[in-house]
């Protein structure tokens, strides 16, 4: 392209060259006023809300009057009263939400991880209806969370739920199971709710690596009679790790911050309380924003420290330079 | 052998469409049925009862919920476009100091748990007098969508070719006149990408909604679907929610249907190329 267009561009090339530092003054001067609304709007809706979250983790702040309180340095998070231990790193419910969030996201993108991979690779190969189909997967994704949420919580129903049902009729089980209230099936219901809810997103993305893989490659493998799963694990995996990658560090991201599903599903449950969940209600339910505002903060210590960590294994190119 | 590979993979595709389809075809299915005929198991509909989508509108405000929920995306989404725009074309067009490291920044925050910032966004909120509003909302749901607006279009802005504003600079326009002119209509594809995705985020987003509100007149759809409750505790509707479900589906739905290969080029354009 640059070849066709270079002639053109010569005759106007020795006026700009005097002009071209000024020019470019202008040019970042003007990329400064073009940002700086962005940057105002997210310093004061990000960064300062942030920054206040972080400092009343240190007060004893009260969501009735929060202009009232008074500095307490790491008491919300860890405080020795009278030979006692207080705080939030003292609360077996926190350590119960941390361990929910992490086997929470553990298990459900691994599933999804395998089953994108499997929906990616069946909507990558060519079959009448595929258009349809890449449609179809999309309808659990753009349901809001809270609908699809009640909409399993009706299905899930011990009593008229039609899972249970299905079940039964198929003799899978002997009496209906309460999925949502027995601690033994509650976390995995909101897996399987999320699992249901997600792997389409994890299924495009992994099939826009996919469908950037160069065909050659697969019509070689065809002509030496490789077989197919080979190809796959020696030839389509290796190629889309890259891809795969950057999906399950934004899927993780994401399921570590889990809220409107669990909190739907099973309300304010210690059997699944996400670490948002229980931060959310310290902080509105039980009106304590000290203490609610130190368990956001951890949450955000801990993505943030992911998200560092990430960045400095250089998965995800960040600097965003043209290729 | 090969006929079975082909009767699998049918199976497959077909377990795969039912899975996805089968929970939304349910929801249809009850939202039609009422009384006792909603707690008898049904896998076919029968007869078709209009009165669950009745009630929905009669005895909760969700008519005022959809409108208020269509006020804050369709205003975050206008606000996140303006700002958006005029932000990526000064990231993908020009060079300067400190754009990576603010770009990175800005990626940071969308992944921001959301919420790290309630506390601080309910003083702030608060501050302004706007908490139980649509303003208050429309200001948190920002942080949700200008990040990944201003990322997305940045990705978009870096692919048009080079020579597009030469000629403009050298004709002398200013840059915001080159924005203007020139990006606006070429950008206009994926503003429409982006805005659905920015639409689609905010009608979904519960957490502010639930916590920023407190009567159900100045409630988004979501916290209404998600606090609506019957006569008492115990017995939940649920012939109005799924009827209230598939109300605020469906449009969705619809918008996904039809603008599929648009916001399948938005995610992958947030997510692979980023």
């Amino acid at each position: 392209m640059s070849s066709a267009v270079a002639p053109a561009t010569v005759p106007a090339q020795v006026p700009v060259q005097g002009g071209r530092s000024s020019l470019t003054r202008s040019r970042i001067r003007a990329a400064w006023v073009f940002i700086a609304p962005t940057l105002i709007v997210l310093a004061l809706i990000a960064g300062w809300p942030l920054a206040r979250t972080i400092w009343f983790s240190f007060t004893d702040a009260n969501l009735n009057n929060l202009t009232d309180y008074e500095f307490i340095g790491f008491e919300n998070y860890i405080a020795n009263y009278d030979g006692e231990w207080l705080g939030l790193l003292t609360d077996p419910d926190w350590w119960r939400s941390v361990w929910n969030t992490v086997w929470f996201t553990t298990i459900s993108v691994s599933i999804e991880t395998v089953l994108g991979t499997i929906v990616a690779l069946i909507l990558n190969a060519s079959f009448p209806g595929r258009g349809l189909m890449r449609a179809v997967i999309l309808i659990p994704w753009a349901i809001p969370t809270v609908v699809s949420a009640k909409m399993w919580n009706w299905m899930l129903h011990d009593q008229f739920g039609v899972i249970n049902d299905m079940l039964l009729r198929l003799g899978l089980i002997a009496a209906p199971i309460t999925w949502t209230a027995n601690p033994d099936t509650a976390l995995w219901t909101v897996i399987m709710v999320d699992v249901w809810k997600t792997t389409p997103f994890m299924a495009l993305l992994i099939l826009a690596a996919l469908q950037m893989l160069p065909g050659d490659i697969y019509e070689a493998a065809k002509v030496d009679g490789v077989h197919p799963v080979k190809v796959f694990f020696r030839v389509t995996l290796p190629l889309i790790k890259p891809a795969l990658i950057v999906a399950v560090i934004f899927r993780g991201l994401d399921a570590l911050r889990v809220f409107d599903l669990i909190y739907v599903l099973t309300a304010n449950s210690r059997d699944t309380a996400s670490m948002s969940v229980y931060a959310r209600q310290q902080l509105v339910d039980f009106q304590e924003v000290g203490l609610g505002s130190a368990a956001s903060t951890l949450i955000f210590l801990i993505i943030a420290l992911l998200i560092v960590i990430t960045m400095a294994a250089g998965r995800v190119r960040l600097s965003g330079d043209p290729r | 052998m090969k006929i079975l590979t082909r009767i699998g993979f049918w199976l497959l595709v077909a377990a795969i469409g039912l899975f996805s389809i089968f929970p939304f075809y349910y929801a249809v299915m009850s939202s039609f049925r009422s009384g006792a005929d909603l707690f008898k198991v049904a896998y076919w509909p029968e007869r078709l009862d209009f009165s669950n989508y009745v009630a929905v509108f009669e005895r909760q405000p969700f008519g005022t919920n959809i409108f208020n929920s269509v006020v804050v995306a369709g205003s975050v989404v206008a606000l996140s476009l303006a700002l958006g725009i005029t932000a990526a074309y000064a990231f993908g067009r020009i060079r300067f100091k400190g754009r990576s490291l603010l770009l990175m920044t800005i990626l940071a925050v969308s992944m921001f748990p959301q919420v790290a910032v309630l506390s601080g966004m309910f003083e702030l909120i608060r501050s302004f007098g706007l908490y139980n509003t649509l303003p208050g909302l429309i200001l948190a749901n920002l942080m949700l969508t200008l990040p990944f607006t201003v990322w997305v279009l940045t990705t978009f802005m870096r692919e048009l070719p080079k020579e597009i504003e030469e000629a403009a600079f050298v004709d002398g326009a200013t840059p915001w006149i080159v924005v203007r002119r020139v990006f606006l209509p070429l950008m206009m594809p994926a503003a429409v990408t982006t805005g659905l995705l920015a639409f689609i985020v905010s009608w979904n987003e519960f957490l502010f909604a639930l916590t920023f509100t407190l009567t159900n007149e100045q409630r988004t759809v979501p916290p209404a679907i998600a606090l609506m409750s019957g006569s008492t505790a115990y017995e939940l509707p649920w012939g109005t929610i799924m009827a209230a479900s598939v109300i605020v589906t469906l449009p969705i739905i619809a918008l996904v249907l039809i603008f599929q290969r648009k916001i399948v080029a938005g995610l992958t354009a947030g997510a692979v190329k980023g």
